[in-house]
């Protein structure tokens, strides 16, 4: 059976996955540009942009001479390649072996494909109303091989199909830049005047070789078929999904517990292969009576680990109203991540991290996973601001924590208003009265002023005092603000050890 | 079987005055190890608190580890001083690297500053749940964890079975466990290996000086299982407990020279 290739070729692709999420850009000429050399230059056009002479390559501030009401916006191009990825993989639907051509096309090996759209016609029509219909500008055509194709798709008719064994003959009205060559060798054909592939390829091919190099002679074989062109062809990646469908409905508990088991050991063994590990799962139950049961557990560092993640599920199997009974049992981990290959060790020590990862999950699934807090220095003054939390376990400080200023080891998460006496403004008060009782100040000092961080807020400065009460009861008190600026307000912070 | 053997050996030698003080010295260790203070432990793996001037209020003379120690604070000012002196402690259990895990509700701790008393505050892994009940669940499975250096939990209540499932956990993983009781409502026996009451008292600065002192605190051991109660102050100087003669520490008299 001969094979046969499709090339879809998408010019616009980067402006059209922006037009997309912005409709209103499509009635106005818009281009994506880059820096290249020290200017910047336009990468992508479309339609409307193009139709007024701007084409990629052009210098920005030329194009924008030209149409000042030009729309440009900055090129992405890993966002394209991704998105490219996912059309190829979408392509899976007409063919079982689609591949990526960088940077703006799809190879399809359709062979023995287009008999079920009937015939390559309507199977090509149906892949082009398909694109439109995406919103993607999309020329598409069919040879026998993929260098054919991918002429054919570039330089030659809309939407072409060459039948079989008539490649030389369609690709010898293309111009040489059809056969995917490198600039340098089609500057010097333009030079010696080919201008058509007919032109040239009836040349001895030692001729050919001396002047152009091995790479023309590759191409044009491959588009002649008389090479042999490998395709690498886009895999999806598969689910992490286990099913066990149940010849009875399971009823009891372990009935349910026996199917989790079976199922993390099949999932965590595929994952482990993998060195991944599953960061949050969810058990299913399809009742009998189509009603679906549903388990949620997350973990805070990827565990492919069955033992753990059964102890996790196993806290919330009593929740599973199994009815009239459970014909079948779905395991699903939505989120997966790169495990931590476990390092062999030749005695166990103390202080295992993965241990320690263990008892917070368990901790996150009985009593939630926001209660667990871990905090890292942040380099900002202001009191509140100079701790972030990490979710994280691994996650190592940046910065020393530091030690220079004294704070209190207790911290009111809000400052709470007191009423002071003190003898002269900017001296630390001699007491303070907080929820209605007064304490009688012995020892002070300060105060440390600390101001707002201009680039985050506006606000008043805060001096705060460490002050010592009789009884020995060490706080931490501040004065919001100025005086002469209004009543300075006062409050306690927090309380030193 | 043991005893018997032991009572059978007592009564061969039932003249030999010394050999039967041997014999009582060996059952009162055999007593003592079950109760959880192992004599095994060797010198390298014993924490060093620099609480040596209180060594022999404690059992066998080492501060008790692998066991629950309870603290009671009335005021927040006491909490904090608690805290402080439970953060001290803290450092000296922590090392290479291990995680300690502070349960609490409406915790009021500030991170940064635990870097003072020794600690990476990194270190510490913090849980803050609603409810007393949900405190101890998580203590009690940390305590089990032998991966953890220590857990401190701060609560309001907690019966005498509660604590007994606590001091079950750590007997067999021998983490060390703080039990800090905020406010209690009511006074009880609880099934732990020490009781202490922390009070903050007036710093000391020198003579005529401004300013306000290091952490002082009156520490008052008010039980311990095969230990003599006692009562010291301490101040946390430069990253060490540091003992203060008695009269020192006891609040002095208003001085209005030390206003700054």
């Amino acid at each position: 059976m001969p094979k046969r290739y499709m090339c879809i070729w998408l010019p616009l692709l980067a402006t059209d996955s922006i037009e997309k999420i912005r409709p209103e850009l499509r009635s106005r000429p818009l281009v994506l540009s880059a820096p290249q050399n020290g200017r910047t230059v336009v990468t992508a056009a479309n339609r409307r942009a193009r139709a007024e002479g701007i084409v990629p390559g052009k210098v920005l501030a030329d194009a924008k001479t030209i149409l000042p009401e030009l729309e440009a916006l900055p090129d992405d191009p890993p966002s394209t390649a991704k998105l490219l990825e996912s059309l190829a993989e979408w392509c899976l639907r007409f063919s079982p072996v689609a591949a990526v051509d960088v940077p703006d096309g799809i190879i399809l090996d359709i062979s023995g494909c287009a008999h079920l759209w009937g015939g390559e016609r309507p199977y090509l029509d149906h892949i082009v109303g398909r694109f439109a219909k995406g919103g993607y500008g999309a020329r598409v055509a069919i040879a026998d091989t993929v260098g054919a194709a991918w002429a054919l798709a570039h330089f030659g008719t809309q939407d072409a199909i060459a039948e079989s064994g008539q490649e030389s003959l369609v690709l010898e009205d293309l111009p040489p830049a059809a056969l995917r060559l490198d600039p340098a060798v089609l500057a010097r054909m333009e030079k010696l005047g080919f201008r058509r592939i007919g032109q040239f390829i009836q040349m001895p091919k030692s001729m050919l070789r001396r002047r152009f190099g091995d790479a023309l002679l590759l191409r044009l074989g491959q588009a002649h078929g008389t090479e042999p062109e490998a395709l690498e062809p886009v895999v999806p990646e598969l689910p992490y999904q286990e099913r066990l469908p149940c010849l009875e409905p399971i009823r009891t508990a372990t009935g349910i517990e026996i199917a989790l088991q079976t199922l993390l050991e099949n999932l965590c063994s595929r994952l482990s292969k993998e060195g991944r590990g599953m960061r949050s799962g969810i058990l299913k139950g399809y009742r009998v009576d189509g009603n679906i049961q549903q388990i949620h557990i997350g973990t805070s560092r990827a565990s492919h680990n069955p033992e753990h993640l059964f102890g996790l599920f196993a806290l919330k199997i009593p929740t599973i109203e199994p009815a009239l009974g459970i014909e079948l049992f779905v395991l699903e981990a939505p989120l997966v991540e790169e495990a931590p290959k476990p390092q062999e060790v030749l005695w166990e020590t103390k202080g295992g991290r993965t241990q320690v990862a263990e008892l917070l999950d368990t901790i996150a699934g009985k009593v939630g996973m926001d209660v667990i807090h871990r905090y890292l220095p942040q380099q900002h003054h202001w009191p509140e601001r100079s701790i972030r939390a990490t979710a994280s376990l691994d996650e190592v400080p940046d910065t020393e924590w530091p030690v220079d200023k004294l704070r209190p080891l207790h911290l009111l998460s809000l400052p709470e208003p007191i009423s002071v006496m003190v003898v002269l403004p900017d001296y630390p008060p001699m007491l303070f009265t907080h929820k209605g009782r007064t304490y009688k100040l012995a020892k002070a000092e300060g105060p440390e002023r600390i101001e707002q961080e201009w680039w985050i807020t506006d606000g008043r400065p805060r001096d705060y005092y460490r002050v010592e009460d009789e009884k020995g009861g060490r706080y931490w008190l501040f004065r919001s603000g100025h005086y002469g600026e209004g009543e300075p307000e006062w409050f306690l912070h927090g309380f030193f050890a | 079987m043991i005893l018997l053997s032991l009572v059978t050996n007592i009564y061969f030698f039932e003249d030999m005055e010394g050999i039967k003080k041997e014999i009582i010295e060996s059952l009162r260790e055999k007593i003592m190890i079950m109760e959880g203070f192992k004599s095994g432990m060797m010198e390298m793996e014993r924490p060093d608190f620099g609480l040596q001037e209180m060594a022999h209020a404690f059992p066998r003379g080492v501060f008790p580890t692998g066991a629950v120690h309870e603290f009671t604070s009335p005021t927040a000012a006491c909490a904090t001083a608690s805290n402080g002196f439970i953060s001290g402690l803290l450092s000296g259990l922590i090392k290479h690297g291990m995680f300690c895990l502070w349960v609490s509700t409406k915790r009021s701790l500030f991170p940064l500053a635990l870097k003072t008393y020794g600690i990476e505050p990194h270190q510490v892994i913090f849980v803050d749940v609603k409810r007393d009940k949900d405190v101890l669940w998580v203590m009690e499975q940390g305590l089990k964890c032998d991966a953890l250096a220590a857990v401190v939990a701060e609560l309001g209540e907690v019966s005498f079975a509660e604590s007994q499932r606590l001091q079950l956990a750590v007997e067999k993983s021998h983490v060390t466990g703080f039990l800090h009781r905020r406010r209690p409502r009511r006074q009880q026996a609880l099934a732990c290996v020490a009781r202490w009451r922390i009070r903050p008292v007036a710093s000391r600065v020198p003579e005529g000086m401004p300013g306000v002192g290091h952490p002082t605190w009156e520490v008052e051991l008010e039980k311990i299982r095969n230990g003599k109660p006692g009562k010291w102050y301490i101040e946390w100087r430069r990253g060490e407990f540091t003992f203060l003669p008695a009269a020192q520490g006891i609040p002095a008299a208003l001085k209005r020279e030390h206003y700054a």
